[in-house]
């Protein structure tokens, strides 16, 4: 029963998908402000002016377990803005906590030039494996943030605690900080130590937020659907258990 | 090249996907997986090259912070040749000389300056975003904290019930944050199916 639910959630959830993909690419969407990005955006532009670096961390979010989602959001990121700072003098550097996620970082800086028509500034020293456990990884990643004049560091994936280090560091050299993690100590340090916290699903928001095609707008829109659904089956599931004790006590 | 890559990627995922829903599929998922983590396995290997040679491009450059590079470098290859050649990675020395005597202490050190980072933080919370959810998140955590400490006193009367209290609200949160993630991980792990995100090469 419960596998045929889950069948029928996914089945309507690409079908949602690929429909509003569709309606997406005829008419853009308007998204409400999430200041982060926007703040993200005018970073990136500044960046790309006065020649400092942007950071990306993509954490520590192994590909073959659902934490790699969050990476897999990063990534999505990553390959835009490598896009869009492929003009830089200084190229963007990703930083991960875990081996494959760090080689796909590689391979996704190196598809950003390639389709900016600048894949000879590709290095392959911009994609780093820092560390391989929580703070090693951010032991490793901290001096790139010190040392690498980095003027944004956007951290974007699977973290815990340890990244109150990094945010920190990011503090200490007066850098922008745009963070988001699907893990709620993560979130919790987010939103004491920056700006403009993004919290829950707003980690997955960022493709739609920096342009990176309808199939991202598209989501937003399929996740506010479904979030209506699971909530009209909470409220129908309370009323359901209330119905049940009412009819138990008569 | 890429069209192939992508077809390879979307076809595996499809059936490591349908497999968790139809039975006779199963053993090729769990091949297919199995495949997965011993690449994955390779991928740590190569990982480590890559970390190597990004720290001896800092030496040779003479980067800033080079010398915290070649330390790395340096005990790496001397944990290797003594792990892997000489002593073997069961050996008790070189457990107790690399994991119990840099390896737990260095780590406990970054855990004790993560507590003293994340006091720094709280404090400047309110110097860098005075809104109502501050000050709630302030007080939430600190009354948390009185509640969970030990003190010479004992426990504080009544902090049992407050403490379920004040779970049943940042449970209710904390869920309500995990169903959206859980939303967030459905929809990116569909576009990559459907090969519009392509994290692993392509335009």
């Amino acid at each position: 029963m419960i596998d045929l639910l889950a069948l029928g959630l996914l089945v309507l959830t690409a079908i949602l998908l690929l429909v509003f993909t569709f309606l997406r690419r005829k008419s853009p969407a308007s998204l409400h402000v999430i200041e982060a990005y926007e703040r993200l955006n005018r970073s990136v532009g500044l960046a790309v002016e006065n020649g400092t670096r942007l950071h990306i961390s993509l954490g520590r979010g192994n590909l073959l377990t659902a934490r790699g989602a969050s990476a897999l959001a990063g990534l999505a990121m990553l390959r835009r803005l490598a896009e869009r700072t492929s003009v830089s003098d200084r190229p963007p550097v990703a930083t991960s906590g875990d081996a494959s996620l760090a080689f796909l970082s590689q391979d996704t800086l190196q598809s950003g030039y390639r389709a900016a028509g600048a894949e000879e500034q590709y290095r392959f020293s911009t994609g780093r494996l820092t560390g391989l456990t929580p703070f090693s990884y951010a032991a490793g990643t901290v001096p790139t943030i010190h040392d690498e004049n980095v003027s944004t560091n956007i951290i974007l994936g699977d973290l815990g605690p340890e990244s109150a280090l990094l945010t920190e560091a990011s503090d200490r050299e007066d850098a922008n900080l745009i963070a988001a993690s699907d893990n709620l100590s993560a979130q919790a340090v987010f939103y004491a130590s920056s700006q403009e916290p993004l919290i829950g699903e707003e980690l997955f928001a960022a493709g739609a937020y920096i342009g990176a095609g309808a199939a991202h707008e598209a989501s937003l829109n399929v996740q506010d659907i479904l979030r209506w659904l699971v909530i009209l089956g909470i409220l129908l599931g309370a009323i359901w258990r209330i119905m049940a004790s009412l009819g138990a006590l008569i | 090249m890429r069209v192939v890559t992508a077809a390879l990627a979307i076809a595996t995922g499809i059936i490591v996907l349908l497999g968790y829903f139809f039975p006779p599929l199963e053993p090729l998922r769990l091949t297919l997986v199995n495949w997965a983590i011993a690449i994955a396995g390779m991928a740590v290997l190569v990982g480590i090259f890559n970390l190597v040679a990004v720290q001896m491009e800092k030496i040779r450059s003479r980067q800033k912070g080079s010398v915290y590079g070649a330390v790395l470098v340096i005990s790496l290859a001397a944990t290797f040749v003594f792990g892997a050649l000489v002593w073997g990675p069961e050996n008790f020395y070189l457990r107790l000389l690399v994991v119990e005597a840099i390896i737990v202490p260095v780590e406990a050190a970054l855990m004790a300056i993560l507590a003293v980072t994340l006091i720094y933080a709280s404090i400047r919370l309110l110097r860098r975003r005075v809104d109502v959810m501050s000050v709630v998140f302030l007080a939430v955590a600190l009354l948390f904290l009185f509640l969970v400490v030990p003190t010479p006193f004992g426990p504080v009367p009544g902090d049992q019930a407050l403490l379920q209290f004040l779970g049943m609200f940042s449970r209710g949160g904390a869920r309500g944050l995990l169903i959206g993630i859980a939303l967030g991980t459905l929809l990116t792990g569909l576009r990559v199916l459907f090969g519009v995100d392509r994290p692993y090469g392509g335009n």
